[in-house]
């Protein structure tokens, strides 16, 4: 991402040093809470733009957010390296920044532009970039957990070390296909860490409207012999630390770990729900206690790692990116009308 | 005195071979004893003794060959009777000296294809399948095959035997029966570059794995604006095979050929087979290979070549003809081809086409030949509504009207779920008359 880092050396008293010592102890460095803070903050600014966006009438169809969950999918990022793959669902956006795609290039496939990733023929749920290793964006439910197995698969055939992420939700968790994968990523050892962002509806259904034994989805991993955790899918420290256990477990050769992140998003399922299934009160404590942006932010200032300024900084430089990524979105033509008949088939 | 005759081992095994005897004249049988070892092009079978008594003759020596299923084999007689006299039986088999298996000739037309002196070597379908794959193999480390019982048990249908033995476990790879997570795996590995072969035990289990094939293999491409790419090859046996019933007996070209994204090919021949193949797994993009368990066991002539390949879209004249234009594919061809020697033993001249590959599809070829003989019939197994033939008959209608001297005929399966009954299946079928008389209809004759 394209915002500078704010991290200033200050004086600091001796609590505050301790404090931050602390910190580094239990893993997370100052520069780490900072790049969490600016990595949720930049999904959290792009994802409201997107939303305004699409009340504006720029953007179509589907629109899925991922505000509050942001800990999940930049935690992870900061345990895996170059080259691993990340694969998800519809609910794609953070991911996309996350892994470093350009909030440009998003945001005008948002808007079905030609300068969108997918050239304006993918849309929201459909974007790829072969050079960050994200093989997208799936919009059959569940559809991309044997997709990133394959990935992981590829790895295994060649031989390398690399990762594959695969994301899904507690709804595609009661897929079929999922168990299907389970067994086969067991069966082959493949690298495959599968990490369930359970934000407790499955579209407008709770999970246990819908889910035998909602506490723990993870454990569903135990009838295949595939190690899980659950985790605060909250605090993006935990997520960082399981996701280092879970890629260590994976490059070791030791197969397919899960990860149950237990997270939330504020917004409805897609821009049209109307969010009659849940109490605004629930949604307002999630936001007010367990905020995965909030938290890190308090952990800063409590730290002394940056000012008050320097974040309020941080969060204009965001912004700056986020409106830039919109006017380019909207500024960008819309595909040439011979783009109908392009990318059907590849010649070799 | 029971006889033991030739067992069938599977609904289409018409012969095979009696590669064993484990019982000798004069052993008394017990029922559930293992009689003998029967060897198919598909798999090995041992034969149980249902009936109780002493084994009194041999009628077929073991290593015989092409031994006609219900053929007579053995006897077993009553435990208290003399046994046969051991020479005569053995020395008197009723079974005929073995003929050479019969080879399916199309009439052909000049194959400009095969460059002029090529040595042919005789294959079946089967065989030229895995050549095709093996070939490819070994030319590039990226391919790979996935399927049921693709490896240990050496194919289901056997098309995949010794492939194990060449390629080791890592590229010959049995998997669980479920194809909709393998063959979203297959899928996965191919966005990420490597080259998949998917077997699929028969293309009606592909159903179960459906939303991969159209969902994730055949759009990724154009929804990621050129991005992506999934070099996949499905394969396995389609349409109907011998009296395995509704769910078992479906052809599904129509299916795979609405879909953008996707190539669709249904060889009939077995050089068509080896050289379409090849084409498949080096195509960049998703190919449907469909097969006919039918046509697995036929022998073909094979154009010996290092890399004999068979381009995708280009249909072939499989016989020169004047009067009428026969489109068919894949086991069409077996109709088309019977129908065209009956015509013309009747002075009628069919020109054929196999369409080889019905995504794309080669209208030229069926245009320019329509254009000559005026009057069209189509050909296929599958069901008749919204089908491959239907679509021909709208193409030739919208660019060949003006040439034609009849509406287009179609000869297609029967619009019911297969029946099991061997006559009603029979029914369900085309056949080659079915052909012959569509051919009269256009021609008025």
């Amino acid at each position: 991402m394209a915002v500078k880092s704010a991290y200033i050396a200050r004086k600091e008293t001796k609590s505050q040093k301790a404090e931050r010592e602390a910190l580094r102890n239990s893993g997370f460095t100052s520069e780490e809470e900072l790049r969490a803070y600016k990595d949720m903050l930049l999904i959290r600014r792009f994802e409201e733009k997107a939303g305004q966006l699409y009340g504006m009438g720029s953007i179509g169809g589907f629109c899925h957010l991922y505000i509050g969950q942001e800990a999940v999918v930049v935690g992870m990022q900061m345990a895996v390296k170059e080259g691993d793959q990340l694969i998800t669902s519809y609910r794609d956006h953070g991911h996309m920044l996350a892994c470093g795609m350009d909030a440009k290039g998003v945001m005008a496939e948002l808007t079905g532009r030609r300068d969108g990733y997918s050239r304006g023929k993918g849309g929201s749920m459909h974007m790829f970039s072969r050079e960050k290793q994200f093989f997208g964006g799936h919009g059959i439910v569940g559809a991309q957990v044997p997709l990133g197995a394959g990935l992981a698969f590829a790895n295994k055939y060649r031989g390398n070390d690399h990762v594959s992420l695969t994301y899904f939700g507690d709804g595609a968790a009661n897929q079929g296909q999922v168990y299907e994968t389970f067994n086969i990523a067991s069966v082959w050892g493949l690298p495959v860490i599968f990490i369930i962002e359970n934000n407790r509806y499955a579209m407008g259904t709770a999970a246990p409207r819908s889910t035998a034994k909602p506490d723990y989805l993870g454990a569903r991993g135990e009838a295949f012999g595939i190690p899980s955790e659950q985790v605060d899918g909250m605090d993006v420290r935990a997520v960082k630390e399981a996701g280092d256990r879970a890629v260590e477990h994976c490059r070791a050769g030791q197969g397919p770990y899960i990860l149950e992140m237990m997270t939330y998003r504020y917004r409805g399922h897609s821009m049209s729900d109307p969010a009659k299934y849940r109490a605004k009160e629930e949604v307002q404590k999630m936001r007010e206690e367990h905020d995965p942006i909030e938290q890190v932010k308090a952990r800063i200032l409590k730290a002394n790692i940056a000012s008050e300024d320097d974040l309020k900084k941080i969060d204009a430089d965001i912004r700056v990116v986020v409106t830039q990524a919109a006017d380019f979105a909207i500024a960008s033509p819309e595909p040439d009308f011979s783009e109908l008949y392009t990318d059907i088939y590849k010649t070799a | 005195m029971p006889s033991i005759l030739m067992p069938a081992l599977s609904p289409t095994m018409e012969e095979g071979k009696l590669s064993k005897w484990l019982k000798k004249i004069g052993d008394s049988i017990k029922s559930g004893d293992v009689l003998a070892e029967i060897e198919t092009d598909k798999a090995t079978m041992e034969v149980e003794a249902v009936d109780e008594g002493i084994l009194t003759a041999i009628m077929v020596p073991e290593g015989t060959e092409n031994v006609k299923v219900n053929t007579a084999i053995a006897v077993i007689g009553e435990a208290d009777a003399a046994p046969a006299p051991k020479a005569a039986a053995v020395e008197a088999p009723t079974v005929a000296p073995v003929a050479a298996p019969a080879i399916v000739r199309a009439p052909a037309a000049a194959d400009p294809e095969i460059p002029e002196g090529t040595e042919m070597v005789t294959m079946t379908v089967r065989e030229a399948i895995r050549a095709g794959m093996s070939e490819e193999m070994r030319r590039d480390k990226d391919v790979f095959l996935m399927g049921e019982e693709v490896g240990e048990y050496q194919g289901a249908y056997k098309i995949s035997q010794g492939m194990l033995e060449e390629f080791g476990p890592n590229r010959v790879i049995d998997t669980p029966i479920t194809e909709h997570g393998f063959t979203g795996i297959a899928t996965g590995a191919a966005f990420a570059g490597l080259r998949p072969i998917v077997e699929f035990m028969t293309f009606n289990f592909a159903m179960q794995a459906i939303d991969h094939i159209i969902n994730s293999a055949a759009k990724t491409l154009y929804m990621s604006g050129g991005q992506m790419g999934c070099p996949i090859v499905f394969r396995g046996p389609n349409g109907a095979a011998a009296r395995v019933g509704a769910q078992h007996s479906q052809d599904y070209a129509a299916w795979y050929s609405q879909i953008p994204g996707l190539k669709v090919v249904m060889p009939y021949s077995a050089a068509d087979a080896k050289g379409l193949m090849k084409s498949a797994i080096r195509d960049p993009n998703p190919v449907i290979f469909l097969e006919n368990e039918i046509l697995y066991g036929k022998s073909f002539e094979v154009p010996k070549l290092d890399d004999w390949i068979v381009p995708i879209g280009k249909a072939r004249v499989a016989r020169v003809g004047t009067h009428v234009t026969i489109v068919s594919f894949g086991i069409g061809m077996t109709y088309s081809l019977a129908a065209a020697d009956k015509l013309a033993a009747e002075g009628i001249e069919a020109e054929v086409i196999d369409l080889r590959t019905i995504r794309p599809m080669d209208l030229a070829t069926v245009i320019e030949s329509v254009k000559k003989t005026n009057r069209c019939v189509a050909v296929e197994e599958g069901y008749p509504q919204f089908s491959v033939t239907s679509e021909i008959a709208a193409q030739v209608m919208t660019y060949a009207f003006d040439y034609l001297d009849a509406p287009v005929a179609r000869v297609a399966g029967k619009d019911v779920p297969m029946p099991y009954a061997a006559n009603l299946e029979k029914l369900a079928l085309p056949n080659a008359d079915e052909v012959v008389a569509a051919v009269k209809g256009v021609l008025y004759v």
